[in-house]
C-alpha cells in the first residue's frame, strides 16, 4: 500500500469517467442548448485525455484530444450537439475504451479505426467552418519546437518592478530560459537606487540575454507570459535560422487553433456506426471487476490467517483455558468460514471451458466428415479459476479422443444400428469437495483384446499377465501407449493420455475409464475444488510430519512390528479380504530413529487403485495450505508441495500417485523397497 | 519543515500522483476534488502554495485563483495552474486571476517537483 501507483488510478477513475460519458450522452440526446451536460461531457474527456498523457496512454490521450477539441467547440456554440455528433462521440467513447483495454495487453484495435473517428470528428470541427477563427490572431500557436536549426535570439528583459509581490521570481524565468539553450545572461544594474532608497519586494534590475536554441520564439514568449504586465520583454532574432527554419518573428501570427491537429484528409467517412451495439455491453452493475493477483494475495494471506490460527489453536489446548479456549474456537470458526468465502470468489463457471470445446466439436467433425452433437450439462458448476485453467487441455484432448476414436462415421454408424449423429455428453458436477467431469461417447468403445496386444507388443506387459477388463482399460495411461491405428492429424501422435493423466495428477485429481465395445466410452475426471488450501491427514515419521491428502485417505489401520516381520518382503497387508500393497515412509525417507512397535497403515485410494503409506503416528486433520516449493525440488515425484505448521516447521505434503510410482520405478531398478511386484501390479496403472 | 501545498484537481490520479510527488519531496499537501472544494479548504488552512487543474466541476481554476488571491492571507503565495496544452488564452486568463505560473500536462514529477522548490525555497 505504500506507494501509489496513479496508472491502475488513472485506469480506474478512466473507466468511471467513460460511464458517466455513456450516460450523460443518453441523456441529453437532441436537447436544444445542453449546456451544463456538454460541459461535464468535455470535462470527462478532458480528464481522460490530461491525466493519460500524464501516465503514458498517449494513444488514448492523443485520440481524445480530438473529442475533446469537437467538444470545446459545441461548449462555445460554434457548433450544434446534433444526433450524429452524439453518436461520434459514444463511438469515440468506445474507441477509448478498447484504447485503454489496449493498453492493458488486450486485442488491438483494429487498424485505422482511430482514423476513421479523428476524420469524422474534424468534420465536425470544420462545421464551424463559417465562424471566424475562435482565438485571436494574437494569440501564438505553439508549434511543435523545430526538429533542428538553432537560432540565436536576443533578448531584453525588465521586469515589472512589482513582479516580485506576484509570487514571480525574474531568477526563475531565467533559470527556463537557460533550458531552452546556451543562454549568456548580463544583469543591468544601472537602475538599483541606493540603500536607503530600496523599496523591498521591488525588482530593480534588468537583463540582456543572448540565447541560442532550437526553440522558436513562441517558448521563449511562454516564459515570460506571466511577466509581461509592466515589464518591458523585447524578443529579437539574429541572422538567420539555420537550415530546417525556425520559427521567427515573423510567423508568431499562428495558425487558427481549431486546425493544429486536422493531420487527417478531408473526405472523411461517417463515424463508425457500430457503437450503439457495444452500449449494453458493460452492464455488469452489481459486478466488480479486481485484478486476479489481488485475488490470489487475498488467498495468500487467508492462507496464512488458517496457518496462525492453527497455530493458535496448538497453544490454546495446550495451556486449556477456558478463557481462551473460547474465543479462539470462535476465531477457529470464522477463519474457516473466511476460508471458503475468500476461495468463494475465485470459484469460476466451467461453462467457460465447454464453450471453447463445443467449437472444437464443431470444427473437427467437419474436418472428418463426421456428424457430431455435443450435449452439455453443468455449465454452471463452479471450480478454481486456477484449476480451470489447466483442465482445459486434458478436456481438449478427451474430446479429441473421442471424437477422432470413439464416434464412428455416420454410414458404419447405421451400419451398426445406432443414429448417423453421435452424440457425446460432456457433464460436470459437485461431489463432496471434488468436481467430476464426465465425457461420454456413444462410439465404438474401447477394445480390451487389442489393447492387450498391444501393451504385449510394447512389452507393457507380460504376455501372461492377467488382467481385469478395467486393468485393461488403464493400460491406455501408460507412457507410450497410444490406440489409434494410424495417426491422424485430430489426435495426438505419441502424447497420448499419459500427458492427461499425468495433468490431472498434478491436480491431485484421478482420472478412470468405462468402455463397452460398440456401446462407447466414459471418461471420468475427478478434480478438487480448490489447489490453495486442503483438508490434510497430518502424520508422523520419526520427528518429521508429513501431510497426506484427506480426500485420498479410505482408512487407517494398525501395522504391528510381529505382522511385520511375518510377512516379510511382500509388503502388503489384508484388509478385510482385500490385499493392499503398502510402502514403508520410514524406509523411503530414510528416517531411522525411533521406530515404535505399532506402526499406522493409513490406506489411500488412488483412482482405482488402494495404497498403504506406513507411518509412525497418526496426529489428525490438519487445514493444509499448501505452499509451492522450490523449482530444485520439481522434479522430486514423491511430494506435491509443503505447508507450514503452526509451531513453524514444515511438513511436506505426499503426492500419493507419485509416491507409488516412484516406489514401482525403484523397485524395477532395484533401489527401493525391497519388494517384488506380480506382473499384475505392474501393469495397472 | 512540511511547508504546506493545497493541490485540486478533479481527476483523482491525477491528485494521487501529485499528492505523492510532494510529499516525497518533503512537503504537506492537501488535496481537494474541486474550486469549490479548494476554496472552502483554503480557507480554513495556511497554505504556502497552490496548485490547480482548469478544468473541473463546480469552480473552475481561474475562478478559484481569483477568489484564492482575493483572499488577504493569499494576496502573495505562488499559484501554480496545470494546463493540458499550453492554451495561451487560458494562460492569460489564469494570469490575469492571479496565478504565478503553469505547469504544462503532461510534466514528469521531477519537473513537479522542481517548480515547487523554485517557488517555496
Amino acid at each position: 500500500m505504500s506507494t501509489p501507483n496513479p496508472s491502475i488510478t488513472f485506469l480506474h477513475e478512466a473507466e468511471d469517467l467513460l460511464v458517466q460519458i455513456e450516460e450523460i450522452i443518453l441523456e441529453i440526446h437532441s436537447q436544444d442548448a445542453p449546456s451544463e451536460p456538454v460541459n461535464q461531457l468535455f470535462r470527462a474527456f478532458h480528464t481522460i485525455k490530461g491525466s493519460g498523457a500524464m501516465f503514458g496512454f498517449d494513444a488514448v490521450a492523443e485520440f481524445t484530444h480530438h473529442v475533446e477539441s469537437v467538444l470545446d467547440k459545441v461548449r462555445e456554440g460554434e457548433i450544434p450537439f446534433s444526433d450524429e455528433l452524439s453518436e461520434l462521440v459514444l463511438a469515440s467513447k468506445d474507441q477509448i475504451k478498447k484504447l485503454l483495454d489496449v493498453s492493458q495487453g488486450g486485442d488491438p484495435v483494429e487498424p485505422g479505426s482511430s482514423e476513421r473517428i479523428i476524420a469524422a470528428l474534424s468534420e465536425f470541427s470544420k462545421g464551424s467552418a463559417g465562424a471566424p477563427p475562435p482565438v485571436a490572431a494574437a494569440s501564438a500557436h505553439r508549434s511543435p519546437a523545430p526538429a533542428s536549426g538553432h537560432q540565436q535570439f536576443s533578448i531584453r528583459f525588465k521586469p515589472n518592478p512589482e513582479m516580485m509581490a506576484f509570487g514571480t521570481n525574474p531568477v526563475s524565468l531565467l533559470n527556463e530560459l537557460r533550458g531552452l539553450g546556451e543562454c549568456t545572461v548580463s544583469a543591468n544594474h544601472q537602475d538599483v537606487p541606493t540603500l536607503a532608497d530600496i523599496v523591498r519586494d521591488r525588482c530593480y534590475l534588468s537583463w540582456d540575454i543572448q540565447l541560442f536554441t532550437t526553440a522558436g520564439i513562441n517558448a521563449i514568449r511562454d516564459v515570460f507570459i506571466f511577466a509581461e504586465d509592466g515589464s518591458q520583454i523585447d524578443i529579437e532574432a539574429v541572422g538567420a535560422p539555420e537550415p530546417a527554419s525556425a520559427d521567427s518573428s515573423a510567423n508568431i501570427s499562428a495558425v487558427p487553433k481549431g486546425q493544429e491537429k486536422t493531420l487527417t484528409p478531408a473526405k472523411a467517412e461517417p463515424a463508425a456506426k457500430d457503437s450503439s451495439s457495444s452500449k449494453k455491453a458493460s452492464s455488469n452493475n452489481s459486478l466488480v471487476r479486481v485484478p486476479s493477483d489481488k485475488l490470489d494475495r487475498l488467498v495468500t494471506l487467508v492462507g496464512e490467517l488458517v496457518m496462525n490460527q492453527s497455530r493458535l489453536s496448538q497453544v490454546a489446548s495446550r495451556v486449556d483455558l477456558a478463557d481462551v479456549t473460547a474465543p479462539v474456537e470462535e476465531i477457529e470458526r470464522l477463519v474457516s468460514e473466511l476460508r471458503d468465502n475468500v476461495l468463494g470468489i475465485r470459484m469460476t463457471p466451467i461453462g467457460m471451458a465447454f464453450n471453447r470445446l463445443k467449437r472444437l466439436v464443431h470444427d473437427l467433425s467437419g474436418e472428418l466428415g463426421k456428424q457430431i452433437d455435443l450435449i452439455t450439462e453443468g455449465a454452471e458448476t463452479e471450480l478454481d479459476k486456477t484449476v480451470l485453467d489447466q483442465i482445459g487441455d486434458p478436456l481438449v484432448h478427451l474430446i479429441r479422443n473421442s471424437v477422432d476414436h470413439g464416434i464412428e462415421s455416420a454410414d458404419d454408424r447405421e451400419l451398426h444400428g445406432k443414429q448417423r449423429r453421435g452424440r457425446i455428453r460432456l457433464a460436470a458436477a459437485h461431489v463432496g469437495s471434488h468436481v467430476v467431469i464426465t465425457i461420454e461417447d456413444d462410439g465404438r468403445g474401447l477394445d480390451p483384446d487389442k489393447i492387450r496386444a498391444k501393451a504385449i507388443s510394447k512389452n507393457l506387459i507380460a504376455p501372461d499377465a492377467q488382467l481385469s477388463e478395467k486393468e485393461i482399460f488403464n493400460l491406455i495411461f501408460l507412457p507410450g501407449f497410444s490406440t489409434a491405428a494410424q495417426v491422424t492429424s485430430v489426435s495426438g501422435r505419441g502424447v497420448g493420455m499419459d500427458v492427461v493423466k499425468r495433468q490431472i495428477d498434478s491436480l491431485r485429481g484421478t482420472v478412470s475409464l468405462a468402455s463397452q465395445l460398440g456401446g462407447g466410452t466414459t471418461t471420468t475426471l475427478t478434480l478438487p475444488l480448490t489447489l490453495a488450501i486442503i483438508d490434510g491427514l497430518l502424520v508422523e515419521i520419526g520427528s518429521d510430519q508429513f501431510i497426506v491428502p484427506m480426500a485420498l485417505v479410505t482408512e487407517n489401520v494398525e501395522l504391528h512390528k510381529a505382522d511385520r516381520a511375518r510377512n516379510n518382503s511382500r509388503n502388503a497387508v489384508a484388509v478385510r479380504g482385500d490385499l493392499i500393497p503398502y510402502v514403508r515412509l520410514r524406509s523411503l525417507f530414510q528416517v531411522s530413529e525411533g521406530e515404535p512397535d505399532i506402526e499406522k497403515i493409513v490406506i489411500a485410494q488412488q483412482g482405482e487403485q488402494r495404497v498403504g503409506l506406513v507411518v509412525d503416528r497418526v496426529l489428525g486433520s490438519h487445514q493444509t495450505v499448501i505452499q509451492s516449493i522450490g523449482r530444485f525440488y520439481r522434479e522430486v515425484e514423491i511430494v506435491s508441495g509443503a505447508t507450514i505448521m503452526g509451531d513453524g516447521r514444515v511438513a511436506l505434503i505426499l503426492d500419493v500417485a507419485g509416491l507409488v510410482h516412484s516406489v514401482r520405478h525403484g523397485a524395477a531398478h532395484g533401489t527401493h523397497a525391497a519388494n517384488q511386484h506380480s506382473p499384475e501390479e505392474t501393469a495397472r496403472r | 519543515m512540511g511547508k504546506l501545498i493545497m493541490t485540486a484537481d478533479d481527476s483523482a490520479s491525477m491528485r494521487e500522483m501529485i499528492s505523492f510527488t510532494l510529499k516525497n519531496g518533503g512537503y504537506d499537501v492537501i488535496e481537494a476534488e474541486d474550486g469549490r472544494d479548494a476554496l472552502s479548504k483554503i480557507s480554513g488552512t495556511e497554505a504556502h502554495m497552490l496548485i490547480t487543474d482548469l478544468n473541473m466541476p463546480n469552480m473552475d481554476g481561474i475562478e478559484l485563483i481569483r477568489k484564492v488571491r482575493a483572499l488577504p492571507q493569499y494576496k502573495y503565495i505562488p499559484i501554480i495552474m496545470l494546463t493540458t496544452e499550453s492554451q495561451d488564452e487560458k494562460k492569460m486568463a489564469g494570469k490575469a486571476a492571479g496565478a504565478s505560473g503553469w505547469i504544462v500536462k503532461p510534466f514528469r514529477s521531477e519537473q513537479l517537483l522542481t517548480i515547487a522548490k523554485k517557488f517555496l525555497n
